[in-house]
């Protein structure tokens, strides 16, 4: 099963290894088939095809200088290596690198949190941290910080950040890589770099204060392959004292044009966190007419909607509102947001949700007790990782696709139209129908999900599935909607979307990736980049 | 918090206990280090009592209770037939929606000490 580099042979590839090995110990570098198995992207739409990207070997070092170490002898060998911090990259790639025939560089060994600051609101972690090793790490000492975390929380801090992956809770700690400050990397010469503050030898502020002086690199390594990135710096957002939710009904259809724009203010003034949208009509899905008229080619029709809102007594949208900060606070921002709603919007309603000082209590932690079925997943708006969200991946997994989208409603009518149309031809699961509310998980866009189903055994369900997420990424891109990620196999048609003035950000990526990576050894065409040697690959 | 104080509880002492345990006699983890290794890897999918926000059960114990149709337990620590072996190929390989699981995040070493205390646990 194993591959070798490009242009290896067997006899350098083992020349290689046995440097590895005398690098991080013999019983850290993996090359069998057997110990290689977990390599694989567990929900890969090329399973067992010659498309799918699988490994040469894995080397897993517990240090930096061991991480030095490996990539100067990768260099030596011209071995490409792709760095993972978990693994848990799972519909977007899991722990596979974009080039078949590389090394991985698991980091998972490299799990020590260094620092946690209750005061300044900050930690600093290794790559191999976990979100639940950060959380137990707060908990056991009884700091009163928060994680952000995403759901569900095995991934790391590291490796969910530079995937700019978000969490739940208010918006700045929701990006996760924009809530980051300062990181240290191992470049591709073996040299360890410092970003922001932390390049100051005497730096007290690393976790501080981001940028430092002059130009700051650290967004290159986001989705990125400049570096292997060993430590970084969390903002983390103190404990509040209390949290409270509500929720928000409108009558018709286009009552989320108006809903939007409000709870953009609210977002956008920080008074709330995450907004979670749904449509109740989303229960009438079972109903062979409504789900007609909710997939009708060329977009629903509002009045068709409208009436059958009215019909079962069921409002179009809704949106779940939470509060975090002192009691009075959550109160006043809530009677706010209310009335405020309820004001600029006929028919509106308000329903109180709960109001819960923090910590909460077991109990409320089962999220039981809300006066009205809710869309809120308790433990990840509370900063708490689980991975109880396991329960909606069915099969054998699914690859994700998030369309970024304008935060409005006719952005999402939109997108719920060409989506929907471009997807007919597939018969997926309506992805994108007439109740399809838009997630808020990023601070300042909407986004679209598009996560179908893959088969270990049903090749062509995933040939089917492949044909519907390169023809999403093309559609969305046309009308102007980006992905925000994509899993390692997509990512070189999502990156030839980013085409603008014939592709200048890519030409100004490629020159720097050839300076920063002469050899090209570094994580070749993650994100789309790729070295001068295997361009004619990507 | 009922259950991750538990799995916090328990992942604290985690390394001290598998390190001690190394230096045991024929090398092989004791039953107390399983347990550890099963609540910190195992439970948060496959452990007992109800899932996140209103689920019956935790995804792993809900997915094999709706492949077993009450023939088996859904719970791990209910299995008798759980050897060593068994749970390497459901570690390294993965199933249905359960990824598989690198040496870098438990060890095979860890995999027999968590058969061990499957085993003692009835």
């Amino acid at each position: 099963m194993a591959v070798l580099p490009p242009g290896l042979t067997a006899e350098q590839f083992a020349a290689a290894v046995r440097m590895f090995e005398d690098a991080v110990g013999k019983e850290w570098v993996f090359t069998s088939d057997e110990d290689l198995t977990p390599y694989r992207d567990s929900y890969s739409t090329v399973w067992g095809t010659p498309d799918e990207r699988l490994a040469a070997g894995a080397v897993a070092p517990s240090s930096v200088e061991q991480v030095q170490a490996v990539v100067r002898i990768a260099d030596r060998y011209r071995v490409p290596l792709f760095p993972i911090s978990t693994g848990k990259n799972f519909g977007y790639g899991g722990p596979s690198a974009n080039l078949a025939g590389s090394v991985i560089v698991d980091l998972k060994r490299m799990n020590r949190v260094l620092e946690v600051d209750e005061n300044r609101h900050f930690a600093l972690v290794e790559a191999g941290v976990s979100y639940f090793d950060l959380y137990r790490y707060i908990h056991e000492r009884g700091l009163k910080v928060w994680i952000d975390c995403p759901d569900p929380g095995w991934g790391s801090p590291v490796g969910n950040s530079l995937e700019r992956g978000i969490g739940y809770t208010l918006p700045y700690f929701r990006d996760h890589f924009g809530a980051s400050c300062g990181m240290e990397v191992v470049l591709a010469n073996g040299e360890v770099m410092r970003t922001g503050m932390g390049a100051l030898p005497a730096a007290k502020t690393w976790q501080e204060y981001r940028y430092g002086f002059g130009p700051d690199p650290a967004g290159l390594f986001a989705q990125g392959n400049f570096g292997i990135v060993t430590k970084m710096g969390f903002r983390l957002m103190p404990q509040p004292e209390h949290y409270r939710t509500g929720k928000i009904t409108v009558l018709r259809r286009r009552d989320l044009i108006p809903l939007v724009k409000t709870v953009n203010y609210l977002s956008d003034s920080f008074l709330i966190g995450e907004p979670v949208y749904a449509s109740p009509l989303t229960a009438l899905l079972g109903n062979g007419e409504f789900l007609k008229a909710a997939t009708r080619q060329g977009g629903a029709v509002d009045a068709e909607m409208d009436r059958f809102a009215s019909v079962h007594r069921l409002p179009a949208w809704q949106v779940e509102l939470q509060f975090y900060g002192p009691e009075k606070t959550c109160l006043a921002n809530w009677e706010y947001a209310k009335e405020r709603l309820m004001r600029e919007i006929p028919g509106a309603a308000a329903f109180e949700g709960e109001s819960l000082p923090i910590p909460i209590t077991p109990k409320q932690l089962e999220n039981l007790d809300a006066p009205y079925p809710t869309g809120i997943r308790r433990n990840t708006a509370l900063g708490i990782p689980s991975l109880g969200i396991w329960k909606i991946v069915s099969g054998d997994g699914h690859v994700g696709l998030f369309p970024i989208i304008p935060r409005s409603g006719e952005a999402v009518f939109e997108a719920q139209r060409v989506l929907g149309d471009a997807t007919r031809e597939f018969n997926l699961p309506p992805f994108f129908s007439a109740v399809t509310a838009p997630l808020h998980w990023h601070s300042f866009a909407f986004q679209m999900v598009f996560a179908p189903s893959i088969s270990r055994s049903d090749p062509a369900h995933n040939a089917l599935v492949e044909r519907a997420v390169r023809k999403v990424i093309r559609i969305a891109a046309e009308h102007g909607w980006g992905d925000y990620r994509a899993p390692t196999v997509y990512q070189d048609a999502v990156a030839d979307t980013f085409s603008f003035n014939n592709h200048a950000l890519r030409h100004f990526q490629e020159t720097l990736k050839d300076a920063a990576d002469p050899n090209g050894i570094l994580a070749p065409g993650r994100g789309g980049v790729w070295p001068k040697r295997f361009r004619s690959v990507g | 918090m009922s259950r991750l104080p538990c799995i916090a509880i328990a992942a604290a002492g985690l390394f001290g206990l598998v390190n001690a345990a190394a230096a045991d006699g024929d090398g092989k983890l004791p039953i107390a280090a399983g347990k550890v290794v099963y609540e910190r890897v195992c439970a948060p999918c496959h452990g007992r009592g109800a899932g996140t926000d209103g689920a019956q059960m935790l995804p792993g114990a809900a997915a094999l209770a709706a492949r077993y149709q009450g023939k088996l337990s859904p719970f791990l620590e209910d299995r008798s037939d759980l050897n060593a072996d068994a749970l390497k190929v459901f570690v390294r390989l993965g199933v249905g929606a359960m990824p598989m699981f690198r040496k870098t995040e438990i060890s095979d070493s860890e995999i027999e000490a968590i058969a061990a205390y499957l085993s003692a646990s009835k």
